[in-house]
């Protein structure tokens, strides 16, 4: 057995475990711990199939910053389980018959003479000067870079749409303005007024 | 040897398994949100396979595309479930049902 497929099938199997425990297990924070490491796994097949700047971007982008996200929030959400939890054994029969349709369905289908090993035989692969990432960028920058342009546009409505949606107005907080207090002028805050002298008063009399 | 077949597969699982995520959690919305990032892999796990297998960089670009795209819903994503958390204290589906006449 080579060693690639030694590789393949430890890593699809973490994958396949980790996956099916975000699914069924009770705690939400655990459930996203094992996201992170089915998208790890799923990293390291990207990464045997030569998909270098990809499979190091899933590492960053997703552990690093969406599973990272949504472990705050799963941690600050003070969440009722055992409510969430009513009706998981009476759905389990409808999902594993879903489920099992469904992969005999592509199983059918994925496994037919036209993806196997004859007909589509594996490439041998490039050299080690060849740069997955430099192909990549030659290819985004020029074929796709409208797309690339979008891409960012939604970034960045992502951007506001979350800030927006979070943020939120207190108006019993009593806070500063500094612009209010920059622009406060004399008259406002002194008032001269002119009082008579006063006789000083005889002590020791 | 490991032939397309094999990784297409283990995207079909990978899928199936999301799907059954949220039939079992159809309360909890985080983990719904969990098994829809786990469905969007599935996919790319599928466009990176035949990218290799066909030799053509279109279908990393796609999956490029598709991790921004997934990013910016789960960002936006959370951010609903917080402010609706905020009003209603409680991230349970059943409880969403303000807009039923």
């Amino acid at each position: 057995m080579p060693l690639l497929s030694i590789l393949f099938y430890l890593f699809a199997t973490v994958l396949v475990v980790s996956a099916a425990m975000v699914v069924t297990i009770r705690n939400p924070v655990k459930a996203a711990l094992f996201l992170v490491l089915s998208f790890f796994s799923a990293a390291c097949i990207w990464m045997t199939l030569e998909a270098e700047f990809l499979s190091i971007a899933l590492v960053l982008v997703y552990v690093g910053a969406v599973m990272v996200l949504f472990l705050f929030v799963v941690m600050m959400l003070d969440v009722d389980i055992e409510r969430m939890r009513e009706g998981f054994a009476r759905n389990m029969p409808v999902g594993a018959l879903v489920a099992g349709i469904m992969v005999v369905e592509f199983v059918v289908v994925m496994m037919s003479d036209r993806f196997d090993s004859q007909s589509l035989p594996r490439p041998v692969g490039h050299g080690p000067d060849y740069s997955n990432t430099k192909e990549l960028g030659l290819v985004l920058y020029t074929d796709y870079v409208f797309a690339f342009e979008v891409a960012g546009l939604i970034l960045l409505v992502a951007i506001i749409a979350a800030i927006v949606l979070t943020m939120r107005r207190r108006p019993d907080t009593r806070y500063q303005s500094p612009s209010e207090q920059v622009k406060v002028s004399k008259s406002e805050r002194l008032r001269i007024v002119s009082m008579p002298t006063e006789k000083r008063p005889e002590i020791n009399k | 040897m490991i032939s397309l077949s094999h990784y297409l597969v283990l995207g079909a699982i990978l899928f199936a398994l999301s799907v059954v995520g949220i039939f079992l959690n159809r309360k909890n919305l985080v983990i719904i949100l969990m098994a829809i990032e786990l469905l969007l892999l599935a996919v790319n796990m599928n466009f990176v396979a035949f990218s290799y297998y066909l030799d053509d960089l279109a279908g990393q670009v796609f999956v490029f595309f598709i991790l921004t795209v997934a990013a910016a819903e789960a960002a936006i994503g959370l951010a609903i479930l917080i402010v609706l958390f905020r009003n209603r204290r409680s991230i349970n589906v059943q409880d969403l049902d303000q807009l039923r006449g």
